[in-house]
């Protein structure tokens, strides 16, 4: 505990604390709204943070971008290659994948919101319950079952 | 200027050793195949034949990692860690074997439900995305590298939404069954990705039997923690451990017969392999944390699970809710197993994986093929089907009986060993017993809601205007080969017995090492 | 015929060629700077889907029917599962590149990794392409005339 207050602690990692509280933002929103494309939204929050995250952790101190110093015909000088520092690539790859994975999610996503809006005529997920509800109730007078021994 | 001196010697590789690669490379190409030949008729074919041929694969790995050891293939020729590779040994060629056979035995069955139960233009969609599930899932279980198990999680993730939300051509509900399955399940694979950074952090590596060594050097520090947490989180929300289960009974009881018959009996094995993996090939079960994991967390939550998901499944009054309420009661067993953290314990969880698929296969497969004759599920739509339909509530009646874990059937063994092997730790601490207790007294329960279908399949009077007649061949042919597997296995226990507890011996190992790397197969 | 939106129209018709260009020029240039597959292949999705905006869905279902978008999809995944199994039929692993240049490895992973990305960027351009299709291909809740 004593760490959160020492200043070159916070400074040092306060990226983290910044990826921390869009993360929650994120999820808050996926919780709280009931609007379904807000919590696409949410979602998509969320998953930025996440993708920071990631980047931040490939910064090397001094890293410059890792990219060889190749002229055109492919020749490499080898002397300029010492003593470069190169940030890792790692991490950005992935997050390229997960972005994509993202977009995926987010089309589908909002593939199934216009179904739902077609079928429901409504977006809001506690209007889209109560509809629901009914229907389960119907179903279950509809098909109430004759030997309810246990209920 | 070719300089021969520059360039290392090179074997050729035969078609046996890309069998690692084959079986997640055959459905992966299926799947576009299928669409760009666009074809009605060409879709379903396609789809059994490579189907069939990824099990022939399964077994022919199987065939090879039975005694132990491991086969590594190398993606690229670029060798681990830098590299991807796909390592199989006896766990994976296990649940590759599972799940191969549970999707090529689905597909005759799916051939007639699916023409009933989705409009035609959107069949050859629908194999496409069906084999894209397959590949996610293969994929899942035969890699070796953490991110890759992402990548194929959210493409069996994506392909599953979608083929959910087919069921909406019944019932709208399925629209927001694969909703909500969307969000909840890309915040627990977004989860495992968080956990996956905070792993990679620490270590800076992504191959799994690396990670293995490295958190095995460093010991137990914040971030290795944390990585746990997260990594258990978002994947107990793919497996539908207690808390995190709440999709599952909306989109098994939404979506297409056809889809919940492959649903059931592979996707959350496969993401709870993905959980034991983690838990015990990257995480070694000796650090403290992983052991008070498992005991404080997993075993309430199993035992939770098991109990209320199966008295929920008592009162219900359709027979497909009442199976997906029935599914997260077996999770239970399944992950009970694994927080009993003994051998036994760990080959009852990885039998049970295997029994619990056969049967949930096949009580879904019946429930298609009443769905299919009647148009619903609810009991009082089916009742008194026993005798108009013999054959296929013989086969619900063999698939139940397997589920409850009647001795001669498969899942006898893993419910027996799941005992044994919480009485084995009675010794060190007597909660055991209570936990012994426990999965009799959930196994009682299950009897009342399988009893429950037996009563009204067999001993009520059928609709008096019902038209059912007995399913068509080409449900019935899949339904009976799955419970003469279900009868098979009860009956002579020793292939799965071996095969399980040698995989658990397996995991119970620890860390994969990277110490063996004369036998990848990689350039050198 | 449309004709209100005329600055539109006209910048739109100018754009259209530069964009499909840049992103050709992206998807090539890959292993100098950033670039590669997926970003081309949204780049050149873009350039259908401003014309379709602009002019209508149908001027641009003329020039890029639904039904091939659908076939291009699918062929860009096999071209690069594609170069995969060639990879594979020459004897090496799946994907090593190598196998192209046994004797100049570099070039053979340059030859490979542009193979790939090319399938990659087929593939992307196709599927949002066909993401706008379906999603501007709904019957709309107002007709265009109340808008």
């Amino acid at each position: 505990m004593g760490q959160l207050f020492n200043l070159q602690f916070l400074t040092g990692h306060i990226h983290y604390l910044l990826f921390i509280i869009l993360m929650m933002t994120g999820l808050f929103i996926v919780v709280d709204k009931t609007n379904l494309v807000k919590k696409i939204i949410g979602l998509n929050i969320f998953q930025a943070s996440v993708f920071m995250f990631y980047v931040s952790i490939g910064k090397v101190t001094g890293g410059t971008a890792p990219i060889f110093p190749m002229d055109d015909k492919y020749h490499v000088d080898k002397e300029a290659l010492q003593g470069i520092v190169y940030s890792n690539p790692l991490p950005h790859v992935l997050i390229l994948t997960a972005i994509v994975v993202g977009i995926a999610t987010t089309s589908l996503g909002l593939a199934l919101i216009i179904r739902i809006r077609e079928s429901f005529n409504t977006i809001d997920e506690e209007d889209i319950l109560n509809i629901e509800q009914e229907m389960t109730r119907d179903d279950n007078n509809k098909h109430r079952d004759v030997a309810e021994g246990l209920t | 200027m070719a300089n021969t001196a520059l360039v290392a010697e090179h074997t050729a590789r035969t078609l046996y050793d890309h069998l690692p690669l084959l079986q997640v490379l055959v459905p992966f190409c299926a799947a576009p195949l299928i669409v760009l030949l666009g074809s009605r008729r060409l879709a379903w074919p396609l789809a059994f034949v490579s189907s069939a041929v990824a099990l022939i694969i399964s077994v022919m790995l199987m065939m090879s990692v039975r005694e132990g050891g491991y086969i590594s293939y190398t993606m690229g020729g670029w060798s681990p860690p830098l590299g991807i590779e796909y390592r199989i040994d006896t766990v994976n060629a296990y649940v590759l074997m599972l799940i191969s056979a549970i999707g090529t035995v689905v597909l005759p069955f799916a051939y007639v439900s699916v023409k009933d139960e989705i409009p035609s233009k959107n069949h050859s969609l629908f194999y496409a995305c069906w084999m894209l599930c397959l590949t996610g899932l293969l994929g899942m279980v035969a890699t070796g590298d953490a991110f890759n198990v992402f990548v194929f999680l959210e493409i069996s993730s994506l392909s599953t939404y979608v083929l959910v939300a087919q069921g909406a051509a019944r019932d709208r509900r399925a629209l927001t069954a694969a909703y909500d399955y969307l969000i909840m399940g890309t915040i627990g694979a977004t989860f495992f990705v968080i956990g996956l950074g905070m792993l990679y952090m620490a270590t800076g590596t992504l191959n799994m039997a690396d990670l293995a060594d490295r958190i095995a050097d460093q010991g137990a520090n914040r971030t290795v923690r944390s990585g746990f947490a997260f990594i258990v989180v978002g994947l107990g929300l793919k497996v539908a451990m207690f808390p995190l289960h709440l999709w599952l009974p909306k989109a098994y009881t939404f979506a297409p017969s056809a889809v919940t018959v492959f649903l059931s009996a592979t996707a959350t094995k496969a993401a709870l392999y993905v959980l034991m993996r983690f838990i015990f090939s990257v995480y070694h079960p000796d650090f403290s944390f992983t052991t008070n994991a498992l005991e404080i967390i997993f075993l309430p939550l199993a035992i939770i699970a098991m109990f209320s998901a199966s008295f929920i499944a008592a009162f219900q009054i359709n027979f497909k809710r009442m199976l997906a309420y029935s599914s997260i009661a077996q999770v239970g067993y399944m992950l009970l197993g694994i927080a009993i953290l003994t051998e036994t314990g760990l080959t009852a969880a990885l039998l049970h994986m295997f029994n619990h698929g056969l049967a949930k296969a096949l009580l879904f497969m019946g429930v298609g093929a009443l769905v299919l004759r009647t148009g619903g599920a609810f009991y009082t739509q089916i009742s008194g089907l026993g005798r108009k339909m013999p054959l296929t509530c013989g086969a619900i009646v063999v698939g139940g009986l397997s589920l409850i874990g009647v001795p001669g059937t498969a899942g006898f063994l893993s419910k027996w060993l799941l005992v044994q092997a919480a009485l084995e730790r009675v010794s060190e601490n007597s909660l055991f017993l209570l936990v012994s207790i426990a999965i009799v007294l959930s196994s009682l329960l299950a009897v009342v809601y399988v009893w429950r279908v037996f009563e009204v399949l067999y001993l009520r009077e059928p609709n008096p205007d019902s038209t059912a007649t007995e399913a068509p061949l080409m449900m019935l042919i899949p339904m009976w080969i799955l419970a003469g597997s279900c009868l098979w296995f009860g009956l002579s226990t020793d292939f799965l017995y071996d095969i399980a507890n040698q995989a658990a011996l397996g995991l119970l190992d620890g860390s994969m090492g990277m110490l063996d790397s004369n036998k990848t197969l990689g350039v050198e | 015929m449309i004709f209100h939106h005329l600055i539109l129209r006209v910048v739109t018709k100018l754009l259209v060629g530069t964009i499909i260009l840049f992103a050709l020029y992206v998807q090539f240039h890959g292993d100098f700077s950033p670039g590669g597959g997926f970003q081309a292949g949204v780049i050149m999705a873009v350039a259908f889907i401003l014309y379709g905006i602009v002019f209508s869905l149908e001027s641009v279902k003329k020039v890029f029917p639904e039904w091939l978008v659908h076939k291009i999809l699918a062929l860009g995944v096999l071209i690069y599962a594609g170069t995969g199994i060639a990879t594979m039929l020459l004897g090496y692993d799946f994907l090593d590149y190598d196998a192209f240049a046994p004797l100049h490895p570099t070039h053979g992973q340059h030859w490979g990794l542009l193979a790939i990305e090319f399938g990659v960027g087929v593939t992307v351009t196709g599927v949002m392409v066909a993401i706008y299709y379906a999603f501007a291909g709904r019957p709309p809740s107002l007709p265009d005339e109340d808008w």
